[in-house]
C-alpha cells in the first residue's frame, strides 16, 4: 500500500537573496498507513515549516512530496485546496468560528464534501462530538467552552470528513497536563478506528506514549528516528 | 429485462432485438464529488449572515449607515424629479397639440415676443384647424388676506378657444369674457393667500393685479412652478388692461389644435418648414422638455441633487466598507482556518458579497419605508409633488447595491491577509 506521505529530498528555505534563510534541508520521511508519527525537535529547527509543506499550506520549493497520491510539486492552487478538504487539521488554537455552535463548527467541514446533505452534515457532526464526549455541547458557542472542549470540537472538526491524514502542531501547548493528555489520546483512538495516520509536532513529553514513532528534528535536518 | 441489456450488451435478449447502433454506457465512472449550487451560493450567504448576526450592535450600525445612504438618494432623486415636473408646472399644464415660441425663449418666466400673425399663418397649414395667441407676463398680486405682493404669472389667451386648456377652464370660460376678470390659480403657492378658499366660500371678489381691481371669478388648477409660484388666467383684453405697455401684436407663446386624426409629428416638420426662422415649433412635449432643459442645464440644480446623492452613496460605502472590513480582520484566523481545512478563496470571497448583500437589502426595506413617509411629510410642507416611484425604488436599490457590491469587492483585498500557512 502506498505511503499516505511520501517525503524525498524537501529543501526549503525562507526569503531572497541575502536574506535567505534555509530552514529545511534535504528532509526524507514516510508516514505509513495507519502510523501515529511524533515530531520534535528545538524550537527553530523547521518542523511546522514542514507541517505547513504536507497541508499543501504552502508552496513546494525544491524536493517531492507525495501526499495522499498527490505530488505537492508544481501542484495548482485548485489542486491543493481540493487536498487539503482531505486533510484533518488540528492547530495550537482550536481556531473554532465563534459565532457558530459546536455542531456548526463541525458540520463546516463537511459542507466542501458535497456528499452531504445539511440534515446529514448536523447529523454527523453530533455523531463526532458525542464520540469526543461532546454530546451535551452539541449547541454551545465556543466562547461558552472550556479550552480542552474547544480542543476536542477541532478533533471532532479534523476527524469529520473522514480524512486520509491527520496534521497536528502542538495541539496540546494550550491546555493544562489533564485535558491535553485526554485530547490527543481521543485523537489518536478515533485516527486508529478510521485507520488515518497522524502527524504530530510536539515538544509535550507527556504524549509521547501515543507514538508508534518519534522523528527529531535539528536545524532543518531529521536526526534521528525511535520506534 | 432492461437492467439485463444494460449490464450484460452480449445477452441473448439483445441479439433478437432491433437493436441500437450504440449501446447505453455501463457505468461512468464515480465523480468526484462537487459543491452543488446551493453551496456555491447558498452556503456562503448563510455563513454571511451567521457572522453578521453574531454582533447584533455592529448589524444595526451598518443597517443605519446603509439606510441613511438611502433615504438621502431618495430624497435626492424625489426633489430632483419634483423640482422639475414643477418646474414645467405652467407648460405642461396647457393642453394644446402643437406650440409657436420665439426660437430665443429660455423659459416661459421670460418669454420673447413675436408676430401674432406667425399664429394666423398657421391656418394655411390643411391640419392645423385652430391657432391661440397666447400673451404671458408676471405682475403683482395683492394678498387678499394680509395684503402682502407677490409676483404672479398672468396667462392671457382667448378662453373659448378650444385649442388651449387649463384644467377647469370650461367652467370659468364665460365668466372671463367680461371685463376685470380673471381666474386664480388654486395650486398657487399659499403666500398668495386663501383665495381659492374665499372664493368657494362666497363667490366672486376684487383682487388686487399689478395696481388694477381685478374681479376673481373663477378657479383653475395649474401648479406652482419655478418661474411662478402662482398663475392667472385672463382673456387678451384683460390682460392687456393690466399690462398697459404690451401691444396686442406681439404675443409669446402661440397654442394649435390639429384636425383629428391628424399625425402631429408630420405636421410640425410641415410647419418648420414653411414659417419664417423667428419661431420654433414644437409639440407639447418638446415644449415641456425645451422649459426642464432650461432648468437641467442653465441652473445647477440638477448637479446639486446628483451630487447630494453622490455624497450618500460614498458615505455609505464607507461605513460598508468599515463593517466588512473589520468583519474580516477580527476573524482573520477563522478565514484563514477556513482556508487550511479546504475553502476556497471563491468560497471567502462569496461570504464577504454576500455579506454585502444582505447589508443592502436590509438597509434598503428601512430606507424605502422611510422615504415613503417623508415623500409624504415633506411633499406637504412644501407642495412639491413627491411621490414614491417604482422606477426610483428600483433605481436605488440598483444604486445601493452597486454601492454595497463596492465595499465589498475593496474589503476583499482583506482576504488575502488570511494565508492558511500562518495558521500552525
Ligand atoms: N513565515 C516565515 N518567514 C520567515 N521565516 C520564518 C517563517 N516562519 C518560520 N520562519 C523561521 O524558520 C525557522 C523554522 O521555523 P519553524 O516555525 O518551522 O520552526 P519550529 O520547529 O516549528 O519551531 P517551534 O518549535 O518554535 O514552533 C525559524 O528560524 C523561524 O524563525
Ligand atoms: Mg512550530
Amino acid at each position: 500500500m502506498l505511503a499516505p506521505v511520501a517525503l524525498h529530498g524537501i529543501t526549503f528555505a525562507y526569503g531572497e537573496g541575502e536574506l535567505r534563510r534555509p530552514v529545511l534541508r534535504d528532509v526524507q520521511l514516510d508516514v505509513a498507513p495507519g502510523e501515529i508519527v511524533l515530531l520534535t525537535g528545538p524550537s527553530g529547527s523547521g518542523k511546522t515549516t514542514l507541517l505547513t509543506l504536507i497541508g499543501a499550506l504552502r508552496a513546494m520549493q525544491e524536493g517531492s512530496a507525495r501526499v495522499l497520491g498527490l505530488e505537492l510539486a508544481g501542484a495548482g492552487e485548485g489542486a491543493r485546496v481540493a487536498l487539503r478538504r482531505r486533510i484533518g487539521f488540528i492547530f495550537q488554537n482550536h481556531n473554532l468560528l465563534g459565532f457558530l455552535t459546536a455542531r456548526q463548527n463541525v458540520a463546516m467541514a463537511l459542507e466542501m464534501q458535497g456528499t452531504l446533505d445539511e440534515a446529514d452534515r448536523l447529523a454527523r457532526a453530533g455523531e463526532l462530538l458525542a464520540s469526543v464526549g461532546l454530546a451535551d455541547h452539541t449547541e454551545k458557542l465556543p466562547a461558552k467552552l472550556s479550552g480542552g472542549q474547544r480542543q476536542r470540537v477541532a478533533v471532532a472538526r479534523a476527524l469529520a470528513a473522514d480524512p486520509g491524514l491527520v496534521l497536528a502542531d502542538e495541539p496540546t501547548a494550550a491546555l493544562d497536563k489533564q485535558s491535553g493528555s485526554e485530547v490527543v489520546h481521543l485523537l489518536r483512538d478515533l485516527a486508529k478506528k478510521r485507520g488515518a495516520p497522524i502527524l504530530m509536532v510536539t515538544h509535550d513529553p507527556r504524549i509521547l506514549d501515543i507514538a508508534d514513532r518519534i522523528v527529531t528534528m535539528e536545524d532543518g535536518r531529521i536526526v534521528s528516528a525511535a520506534a | 429485462m432492461n437492467e439485463t441489456t444494460r449490464l450484460l450488451p452480449w445477452a441473448p435478449e439483445r441479439t433478437g432485438e432491433a437493436a441500437p447502433v450504440t449501446p447505453a454506457p455501463i457505468t461512468k465512472p464515480p465523480k468526484p464529488a462537487r459543491p452543488g449550487l446551493g453551496a456555491l451560493l447558498y452556503l456562503p450567504l448563510r455563513l454571511a449572515w451567521r457572522q453578521l448576526r453574531a454582533e447584533r450592535a455592529r448589524l444595526l450600525s451598518a443597517m443605519a449607515g446603509v439606510m441613511f445612504a438611502c433615504v438621502l438618494v431618495f430624497m435626492q432623486l424625489g426633489f430632483r424629479a419634483a423640482l422639475f415636473e414643477s418646474a414645467t408646472a405652467l407648460l405642461g399644464g396647457m393642453r394644446a397639440d402643437i406650440f409657436l415660441m420665439h426660437p430665443l425663449t429660455t423659459a416661459s418666466f421670460r418669454p420673447e415676443g413675436f408676430p401674432r400673425s406667425r399664429a394666423y399663418q398657421t391656418l394655411a397649414d390643411p391640419d392645423v384647424v385652430e391657432a391661440v395667441p397666447i400673451y404671458l407676463a408676471q405682475t403683482t398680486w395683492r394678498n387678499p388676506a394680509d395684503g402682502s405682493r407677490r409676483s404672479i404669472q398672468l396667462v392671457g389667451f382667448d378662453s373659448d378657444a378650444g385649442a388651449l386648456r387649463f384644467d377647469g377652464i370650461e367652467a370659468v370660460a364665460d365668466a372671463l369674457k367680461r371685463p376685470d376678470t380673471i381666474a386664480f390659480d388654486r395650486r398657487s403657492r399659499p403666500e398668495f393667500g386663501p383665495a381659492a378658499a374665499m372664493f368657494e366660500a362666497q363667490g366672486p371678489f376684487d383682487v388686487q393685479l399689478g395696481g388694477r381691481m381685478m374681479e376673481l371669478a373663477g378657479l383653475v388648477s395649474i401648479g406652482a412652478s419655478f418661474g411662478a409660484d402662482g398663475n392667472a388666467v385672463l382673456s387678451e383684453t384683460n390682460f392687456r388692461r393690466i399690462m398697459l405697455n404690451r401691444s396686442a401684436s406681439v404675443i409669446d407663446l402661440a397654442a394649435l389644435k390639429v384636425r383629428a386624426g391628424a399625425d402631429i409629428p408630420t405636421v410640425v416638420a410641415r410647419l418648420r418648414a414653411t414659417l419664417p426662422p423667428d419661431v420654433m415649433v414644437m409639440s407639447r412635449p418638446e415644449l415641456v422638455a425645451h422649459e426642464r432643459a432650461y432648468w437641467e442645464n442653465a441652473t445647477p440644480i440638477g448637479f446639486i441633487f446628483a451630487f447630494g446623492s453622490l455624497m450618500g452613496l460614498i458615505v455609505g460605502m464607507v461605513i460598508v466598507y468599515q463593517i466588512l472590513f473589520s468583519d474580516i480582520a477580527n476573524h482573520i484566523r477563522e478565514y484563514a482556518t477556513l482556508k487550511a481545512i479546504g475553502y476556497s478563496n471563491g468560497f471567502l470571497s462569496r461570504v464577504v458579497m454576500g455579506a454585502a448583500l444582505i447589508l443592502a437589502i436590509i438597509g434598503f426595506i428601512p430606507g424605502i419605508i422611510m422615504s415613503t413617509w417623508l415623500y409624504g411629510v415633506v411633499g406637504g410642507a412644501t407642495f412639491l409633488p413627491l411621490r414614491m416611484e417604482l422606477e426610483r425604488g428600483l433605481t436605488v436599490f440598483g444604486l445601493i447595491f452597486g454601492m454595497c457590491v463596492i465595499a465589498g469587492l475593496l474589503a476583499m483585498r482583506k482576504l488575502r491577509d488570511a494565508d492558511p500557512a500562518d495558521m500552525f
